[in-house]
């Protein structure tokens, strides 16, 4: 019958309006800064750069293949050196440009020394793009706790495994 | 340009009314993105439809040639930003065409599962807005989108990120799943069929609704056949191809679904058809989530591949790799010159080849309706301009 | 005490013009007395507005599974003026091209009709503003110029889709206003006064038309016909959204846009409450103070106004007009048929007949219109 379609509708969305005073599921709305979904293990959103004891002791030596392997090449590391000229195993200028990173991840997957790690802070909004979203060597560096906060499970394997290294 | 209208033009030439030159878009609200239609009007029905693309063009094919195979991914989940898993899948099949790589079983189910919740998210999406280009003040829209919010929750578990999800490896995928993903998957494949009877009663057969598609954007058989148009526009047109069905690419040759077809190929075709497709995805998933083995999710080679992208050897020659994206036929043909980049990188873009029908369907047709074919072909801009 | 606080507000008019009446002479007074019921429509009509569209926001938004606004204040209730203040100190844009003075005339003009409309709706016992004989006329009369306004507008704008919004906004409205005014003609037949106070009177104690086959039927009539005059979804072609952006207002912003939204939500507000004085009794009703019944009336007829418009889509220009011209002009017709043969019938008998002429010619107009109807399809599978 002509017109019994409309009624359907109305009803679906009557139906609709009256339960979201009742249950959750029809009243699906996060009220954002105060509640907060809890994100999962994997979640990423920008790189940091994990260290054990002290910030001066990073875990990142310095060899550069996440900078050549990020697609949107975001990172420039410059390797330290000693007076003498001699490389070492550490980076002096290590800078990521987080207003050109693509949160791909790709320099976590590809990291050899479990430095790199992607973080899930995601409130970072800035009046200028330029300056406060080039992050440098010193606001990338996270220690390895504050890494085992967020991603608890990923810590622990990554802590195993550089523990088997070790012996 | 078979529309009765223009035959006549010249001879009612002595009436003299002016034709009005309408440019829809690139700022307009249901252009989905910046694409601009130059649309000739006679009143409220147009005889004349350009349509001008390029407006989001960002160099997609060309810097890939100078990226490394792997990193290839990321990008390609920018293209078509509503099914970023099936754009992945598309690229890691023509890559592991062309470098011989084996995908473990596991794996293998894991793409489909997830090709397949793209498809579902895709298809609702599409339905909301379809239904917002009708005029309907987005609650379609916000009911499809409390559903997609917990497909995309998977999401994030699985790969990490909502949408950009960058997943699949060649040789396999990225992670394997958090222990409760096939119990989640199993909760969406008994909850969604819920969610799409509450849509179709909202909107199936809304006599509005059915007024307004039916007979509007009619795409003849032949029409659709020609300028090779894919994906459920082309089976609303009444061609039963689909590339699951055809090539029976990954595994997709072990389960048992359906094509539904339409018979008109107008609007309300293009829109059911897309419903009954999410009907016969749930039947994929739960083949797959009850079939699905435990195992490896990544070859040995896909492994290191990940790990050491320049240790990837891609050989000389060329892929064509092409998958049944929510859209159509999305293809990636990569020519390798045996570097550690595509020597050439080209995406078949299903959005892109269903718009050159555009016009065709639009002539003869009013304003109103342009909108709505224009939302029945599921563009997203993404992937049309690259 | 019932009789005060129905009257209440009467009794604050008499009571402020008794404050007065020692200092002043009598032309004065009348002059006051007609200047305060002014003010107060003024300032009423706009708070309407803008609690109604607080209303629809929030409707809507559960009807959608969200909250709706609720940052401004508790459950939302500064929302409105946070709104106006915005609307006020927002940048006033008159494209280079376009013509000033229609430009400016448009949003201006736009809004009398919509006040002036307020003055012969009862809104309670004894609270008219002005009891004019030819009330309906006048509310009609009044009401139908906002099309001319509108159309200035969007001719004013110079800007391609505001014109093809104007041209809708014309023909729409000019093709409802003829079921609109039939549907209406059975209700002044059976009352036979154009007066609305006349037409509330006509329906003491539960006596409302709506209880009758006929007005069953003209209120459906009126109220699907109101909902076209006044712009709202499913009938909402001149601001159509997603094909012509935001149609004759497109290329207004700030508080001449403001006046175009106030309008609406006016329009929409006089169109139930003239809807509830004709079918729907107007004041009348039970206990209750009678201006509360009014509002009450008033505001479910606008909450299923919201309600259409949390649920449908939109209607192409030529169905709409197929609806006006096909199915609303000839059952406005027979309506009125009906409703003179209940007139000259005696009880029993005048309910069955203008029931069955009713039922059958709705029937008839179904069939007739079966060609344009869509149709059900049923889907073939391949690979199978």
């Amino acid at each position: 019958m002509y017109g019994l379609g409309v009624l359907k509708g109305l009803w679906v969305t009557i139906k609709n309006f009256t339960l979201s005073y009742f249950t959750r599921k029809r009243l699906t709305t996060v009220q954002y800064p105060e509640e907060r979904i809890t994100l999962s293990e994997h979640a990423r959103t920008f790189p940091i750069l994990v260290y054990d004891e002290s910030p001066d002791k990073l875990r990142c030596v310095a060899c550069e293949i996440c900078a050549k392997e990020c697609p949107p090449k975001c990172i420039s590391i410059v390797r330290a050196q000693d007076e003498a000229g001699k490389p070492l195993k550490q980076p002096k200028f290590f800078d990521i440009d987080y207003s050109v990173c693509m949160n791909c991840g790709i320099c976590e997957e590809v990291c050899p020394f479990d430095s790199i790690y992607m973080d899930r802070q995601f409130e970072l909004s800035a009046y200028e793009r330029s300056e406060e979203f080039l992050y440098t060597k010193d606001r990338l560096a996270k220690s390895a706790e504050y890494f085992s906060k967020i991603r608890p499970e990923t810590a622990k394997k990554v802590e195993e495994k550089r523990k088997a290294k070790e012996k | 340009m078979n529309c009765p209208y223009l035959q006549n033009m010249d001879q009612q030439s002595t009436l003299d009314t002016q034709r009005l030159e309408v440019s829809l878009g690139p700022q307009h609200p249901s252009t989905h993105g910046v694409f601009q239609m130059d649309v000739v009007l006679d009143g409220e029905q147009v005889i004349r439809l350009k349509p001008v693309m390029g407006y989001l063009h960002r160099n997609h094919e060309k810097l890939m040639e100078n990226m490394s195979w792997l990193a290839c991914m990321p990008y390609t989940d920018r293209l078509d930003y509503f099914c970023a898993l099936a754009n992945n899948f598309s690229y890691a099949l023509a890559v592991e065409k062309l470098a011989g790589i084996e995908v473990p079983e596991r794996a293998q189910y894991l793409r489909v599962i997830m090709a397949e919740l793209t498809r579902l998210i895709n298809h609702i999406v599409l339905v909301g807005f379809l239904l917002n280009d009708l005029g309907a003040f987005f609650t379609p829209v916000l009911y499809a989108f409390r559903e997609r919010e917990k497909l995309l929750d998977l999401f994030e578990d699985v790969t990490g990120s909502r949408m950009m999800c960058n997943y699949f490896r060649f040789g396999g995928v990225k992670r394997d799943v958090p222990p409760d993903f096939i119990l989640r998957v199993r909760e969406i494949v008994n909850q969604f069929p819920k969610f799409l009877d509450e849509l179709e009663e909202l909107l199936t057969h809304n006599e509005i609704l059915l007024s307004r598609c039916q007979n509007v954007g009619i795409l003849p058989k032949a029409l659709a056949v020609n300028a090779g148009i894919t994906g459920p526009v082309l089976r609303a047109s009444g061609i039963p191809y689909d590339i699951r069905k055809i090539d029976k690419y990954s595994i997709y040759g072990r389960f048992k679904f359906r094509v539904p077809v339409g018979e008109a190929g107008d609007v309300y075709d293009r829109y059911y058809v897309r419903i009954l497709e999410m009907r016969e995805s749930l039947q994929i998933l739960e083949q797959a989530i009850n079939e699905i083995p435990d195992g490896e999710v990544i070859s040995k080679a896909g492994a290191q591949a990940a790990k050491m992208p320049r240790t990837l050897k891609v050989p000389k020659g060329d892929a064509y790799g092409r998958t049944e994206a929510p859209k159509g036929e999305l293809g990636f043909y990569l020519v390798s010159d045996g570097s550690g980049k595509p020597y050439r990188y080209h995406v078949r873009a299903p959005s892109f080849i269903n718009l050159t029908v555009l016009e065709d369907m639009c002539i003869g047709q009013k304003v109103a309706d342009v909108i709505i074919i224009l939302g029945s072909i599921d563009i997203v801009l993404g992937e049309v301009d690259r | 005490m019932l009789n005060t606080i129905d009257q209440i507000f009467i009794k604050a008019k008499q009571i402020i013009l008794d404050i007065l009446s020692p200092f002043l002479p009598e032309w004065m007074m009348i002059l006051i007395s007609i200047f305060i019921v002014i003010v107060t429509l003024c300032v009423f009509g706009p708070v309407v507005m803008m609690y109604l569209t607080l209303l629809e926001r929030k409707f809507i938004g559960r009807m959608q599974n969200r909250y709706g606004p609720n940052r401004c204040g508790i459950f939302g209730l500064l929302q409105p003026l946070s709104d106006g203040i915005k609307m006020f100190t927002k940048e006033d844009i008159v494209p280079q091209k376009a013509d000033p003075f229609a430009h400016f005339l448009g949003p201006i003009t736009v809004i009398i009709p919509s006040l002036l409309v307020f003055s012969v709706i009862p809104f309670g016992r004894n609270m008219i503003p002005s009891d004019l004989s030819i009330g309906i006329l006048f509310f009609f009369a009044v009401a139908s110029t906002s099309t001319l306004w509108i159309f200035t507008a969007a001719w004013g704008s110079r800007n391609k889709f505001s014109l093809l919004g104007g041209m809708r906004a014309v023909a729409q409205m000019v093709s409802y206003e003829i079921p609109m005014l039939l549907s209406i003609v059975p209700a002044l037949l059976v009352v036979g006064s154009f007066s609305t106070v006349a037409i509330v009177n006509a329906q003491e104690g539960l006596q409302w038309f709506v209880f009758t086959p006929w007005g069953l039927v003209g209120f459906i009539l009126f109220f699907l016909t109101g909902v076209a005059e006044v712009n709202r979804c499913p009938f909402d072609l001149p601001e159509g959204e997603s094909e012509i952006i935001a149609g004759f207002h497109t290329e207004y912003s700030g508080m001449k846009f403001a006046l175009f939204y106030m309008a609406e939500y006016m329009n929409a507000f006089s169109v139930s409450a003239l809807v509830t004085t004709v079918y729907l009794g107007g004041w009348q009703g039970p206990i209750l103070p009678s201006w509360l019944w009014f509002f009450a009336k008033t505001f479910v007829l606008i909450s299923i106004m919201m309600w259409f418009r949390g649920t449908f889509p939109r209607m192409r220009v030529d169905q709409l007009m197929g609806f006006a011209w096909r199915g609303l002009l000839p059952l406005a017709f027979i309506n009125l048929l009906a409703a003179a043969l209940w007139v000259h019938l005696s009880f029993p008998l005048n309910d069955i007949l203008s029931f069955c002429i009713l039922t059958v010619s709705v029937l008839m107009i179904y069939v007739a219109n079966r060609k344009v109807a869509p149709k059900k399809r049923i889907y073939k599978y391949a690979y199978e």
